[in-house]
């Protein structure tokens, strides 16, 4: 009951406010060599935005490429020198937009609004100056340079698929038995609880395993999404994943009691988040900031984070510290609560 | 020392009281029946017995181990058998076997000869799987997975219901056998006539034991005057006795009907011949021994 | 005949090379209980189901309520009663909307079947249960309530398979009673059954061994012919000659 009537309210906000095509609380970084007059209006227009958080100035491209690289920025706007000199007398000036190509929405969506701005500038300009003048923008793409969408959707896949296998499975597999009455004998035998539990988990780990060298391998030679950063260090994340997933499904089985409450509760309460919440689809920054909140407890989110970054950017390790950190957390936290919750009695 | 001892265990669901300050025990080596309908407690005494549930009330020891704290030590020790057999229906019969005595550490070599008797009808069918075989087949497999460890107590819970008589008496059989080998066997059934194959039994009636004793001491002291009572034409000789003076109660047994007579000065050729007068024919009354049947009617009231 | 409301001639179900119903052919007259009676695995359900209309004949032929169970399956199920141990009520409803529901698919009206509700509570002795849901009821209780509500359309023929499994000694024959006055009624009653006490109970009985129907008559004869004191003996002796291990 509650699930039907809860059901549709949770996904319509859910829906309603995360899925929104809009970008919000962009942060832009500004690098400003020629510091005159038309660059200073520029970035106050862009100030005045909306959709446009504080800018950021910074000195030199190194820095500039640090604040993007450390995910500190969306979007990395660089001047050329004398820019306002080369508007006024060759009347083109050129701008370079440096954003992020994993997920090709958003960066069409970005790369929209700044141009958008500097089209309205440039009229602005040419009417008070009455000559023709062009701000040309080059935009160029880290990591995805042919705003390939494989790219986005390869790592969103991969944490949903092992959602999907290792929680839901798990926990039917589970309850499957307490339907049967299987479980009843198992408990009354001397074998431990956990071993069951173990048993449980193992196949589906190793399953999960076959499953992860099957998409990457499809993904990096059907699709092309590159493998720029370490495979051991992608691997053990994923891994990590799995585990948590698995602990998922337990938890989910010690709570329910039969199959379809099992498939309902994984299904609509796990996946749907996952898709919505997990920055698959939809990109995280630009959700209320309550829904923001939401996302970092989906497992998923984190992982898919780690695989952008580790697979398509080519980072290593320490750029993926804090989202393991937290998927290690939360594996251990739900394993433990799973555990102790898995009762060897009935009621 | 007793096999098992149970003393005043409740336990209750909710608002339902599913049994009530239960006691028993059962001595090494018995064959004890816990005779009762559906509902009156049975599962919910076995899963307390085999430490699936714990009591809210009362004690119990199985082998003189507590269910409720020793209970890791007693499932090495006790076989179970579930009301809907626990089997995994998708794997061979072979496979269910090793996989139980797997789970208790043990092959199914080791105690083959236990399980011979019952597992080897089954032997041909080795490679079907456990869900296509019938009732009285996966009884069978049942058993044997549940005796694969060599426990030295057997809960069975309804292993004989919606079997059909032949395989009924097949599987009381095998139980007197288990029992020659000193495995104390606890029982459930809603089958009255099954009552008088154990050593002794419980009347089961809503979470309470109505009488525990052996069959022929809880039949020995069925005090009414019971006799049985026959004509061609059944349903009107019922509705007749129902109404008829000094008769307390008429049941259908078979293909007579039993009444209990209040009327001490009423005999049976009295009957036999108020009955003819009323236009009965091939009429027949005759005193007759009480069934199980008959002791858990009266006790029930 | 116009008194016969079920016959059967050569009927035969195959699955595969296996037969789970073999050549069997018989009649059951109107207000007739007849016990089906057979081992696990000797076909009765195969034979059930085809009666019902639920499964289609692999040769022979069947009438059940005058009507063809292959070619009119649709007249056939709506002309019958079923009830069994395993499916009878929703337990999630209450005891008025369950005959409410039963009714309505029947397609009786709402007057009839407020007044025939009323009857049916009285005669059950119910009336303080209307309002209980199915599942809070006793099994007994639930079984009686089952066959009445199989039967609130006025069937011809109801089918009933185990009826009384689990059932206590008391509610057990309180059901058989109300078997009884259905048949007075006029309506047939096929019935299965465990216990051997009840084969007594029926009219004539049918014993299937491995798909076949090895005897029938009523018990009384076949206790003479058998020359056994009752039912159970009957049902060894025949029952034992099975071939068939499963």
């Amino acid at each position: 009951m509650l699930i039907l009537f809860g059901m549709p309210i949770v996904q319509i906000i859910l829906f309603g406010f995360a899925v929104t095509t809009e970008v919000q609380n962009i942060r832009l970084a500004v690098l400003d060599p020629s510091n005159d007059q038309a660059t200073t209006e520029i970035i106050r227009e862009l100030q005045a935005n909306t959709y446009f958080g504080p800018v950021m100035y910074v000195h030199t491209t190194e820095e500039a490429n640090k604040a993007f690289l450390k995910n500190k920025a969306d979007i990395v706007l660089t001047f050329e020198e004398n820019f306002q000199e080369n508007l006024l007398h060759t009347g083109t000036a050129s701008i370079q937009l440096l954003v992020d190509g994993t997920d090709p929405n958003m960066c069409k969506i970005l790369v929209g609004y700044v141009s958008n701005i500097l089209t309205t500038y440039q009229q602005k300009f040419s009417v008070s100056d009455r000559t023709k003048t062009q701000i040309i923008p080059h935009v160029k793409m880290l990591y995805n340079p042919q705003t390939k969408s494989a790219y986005n959707f390869v790592p969103g896949v991969m944490g949903l698929i092992f959602m999907l296998i290792c929680a839901m499975m798990t926990s039917i597999s589970i309850v499957r038995e307490k339907e049967t009455g299987t479980m009843e004998v198992l408990l009354v035998s001397p074998i431990k609880p956990l071993y069951i539990v173990f048993a449980k988990m193992v196949p589906y780990f190793v399953l999960s395993c076959v499953n992860l060298t099957t998409i990457l391998l499809l993904s990096v030679y059907v699709l092309g999404v590159p493998m720029s950063g370490n495979l051991g260090l992608l691997v053990a994340i994923s891994m990590l994943f799995i585990l948590v997933a698995l602990a998922i499904g337990l938890l989910i089985s010690t709570i329910v009691d039969t199959q379809v409450a099992a498939m309902l509760v994984s299904g609509m309460i796990l996946m749907l988040p996952v898709i919505l919440l997990s920055g698959m689809i939809y990109t995280i920054e630009s959700m209320p900031v309550l829904l923001q909140y939401a996302s970092h407890m989906i497992p998923a989110k984190w992982y898919i984070v780690c695989v952008k970054k580790v697979m398509i950017e080519g980072l290593g390790f320490s750029a993926v510290f804090h989202e393991v950190i937290i998927l290690f957390s939360m594996a251990v936290a739900l394993l433990t609560v799973s555990i102790k919750l898995f009762k060897d009695r009935l009621q | 020392m007793a096999a098992i001892s149970v003393n005043k265990i409740s336990k209750s669901y909710r608002n339902i009281r599913a049994l009530q300050e239960i006691s028993f025990e059962v001595k090494p080596g018995e064959l004890f029946g816990i005779i009762g309908p559906d509902g009156a407690g049975k599962t919910t005494l076995f899963r307390i017995l085999t430490t699936l549930m714990v009591p809210e009330e009362g004690t119990a020891t199985v082998n003189g181990l507590d269910v409720v704290t020793d209970y890791k030590e007693i499932r090495k020790q006790v076989g179970y058998m579930p009301g809907r057999f626990s089997l995994y229906q998708d794997m061979t019969v072979e496979e269910n076997l090793s996989f139980f005595a797997t789970l208790f550490g043990t092959t199914v070599r080791e105690n083959y000869d236990l399980v011979k008797d019952i597992y080897q009808p089954l032997e041909k069918f080795k490679t079907r799987r456990a869900g296509k075989l019938s009732g009285g087949m996966k009884q069978k497999l049942a058993l044997s997975c549940a005796l694969i460890h060599k426990p030295s107590v057997l809960f069975l819970d309804e292993p004989t219901t919606g079997v059909d008589p032949v395989s009924r008496k097949d599987f009381w059989e095998m139980l007197r056998r288990l029992k020659k080998q000193g495995i104390t066997i606890v029982v459930s059934t809603p089958y009255m006539d099954e009552a008088v194959l154990c050593d002794r039994i419980g009347l089961i009636r809503e979470g309470e034991f109505m009488r525990i004793a052996t069959p022929q001491e809880i039949i020995g002291s069925y005090q009414e005057i019971l006799w049985a009572v026959r004509s061609s034409k059944m349903s009107a000789l019922l509705a007749e006795l129902r109404t008829f003076e000094g008769i307390k109660s008429c049941f259908s047994f078979g293909d007579t009907l039993h009444i209990t007579v209040s009327n001490e000065q009423l005999l049976p050729a009295t009957l036999k011949s108020i009955l003819e007068n009323n236009g009965h024919t091939d009429v027949d009354v005759y005193p007759i021994q009480a069934t199980i049947e008959d002791c858990y009617m009266l006790l029930a009231k | 005949m116009d008194n016969i409301v079920i016959e059967t001639d050569l009927l035969t179900k195959r699955f595969g090379n296996f037969t789970a119903v073999d050549q069997i052919s018989f009649q059951v007259t109107k207000g007739e209980i007849f016990g089906f009676l057979g081992a696990n695995g000797a076909g009765k359900t195969t034979a059930m189901r085809m009666l019902c209309g639920l499964s289609i004949p692999t040769s022979g032929t069947g009438t059940v309520a005058g009507y063809d169970i292959t070619k009119q399956s649709e007249m056939v199920k709506r002309n019958i009663g079923y009830m069994s141990q395993k499916f009878s009520l929703y337990e999630d409803l209450k005891v008025w909307e369950n005959i409410r529901l039963y009714g309505g698919i029947y397609g009786l009206n709402e007057k009839e079947i407020a007044e025939k509700t009323d009857r049916l509570l009285q005669t059950l002795q119910f009336e303080s249960e209307r309002n209980t849901m199915v599942k809070s009821l006793p099994l007994g209780w639930k079984q009686k309530l089952a066959f009445s509500v199989a039967i609130f359309h006025e069937p011809k023929i109801v089918f009933l398979d185990e009826p009384t499994g689990g059932v206590d000694p008391v509610t057990r024959r309180q059901f058989w009673e109300l078997i009884y006055e259905a048949s007075d009624r006029g309506i047939t009653v096929f019935v299965t059954t465990h216990y051997m006490d009840e084969a007594e109970y029926c009219h004539r009985v049918s014993i299937m061994v491995d798909g076949r129907i090895e005897a029938l008559d009523s018990p009384k004869n076949l206790k003479q012919q058998y020359g056994v004191k009752n039912m159970q003996e009957v049902f060894y002796h025949l029952a034992q000659t099975a071939k068939r291990g499963d």
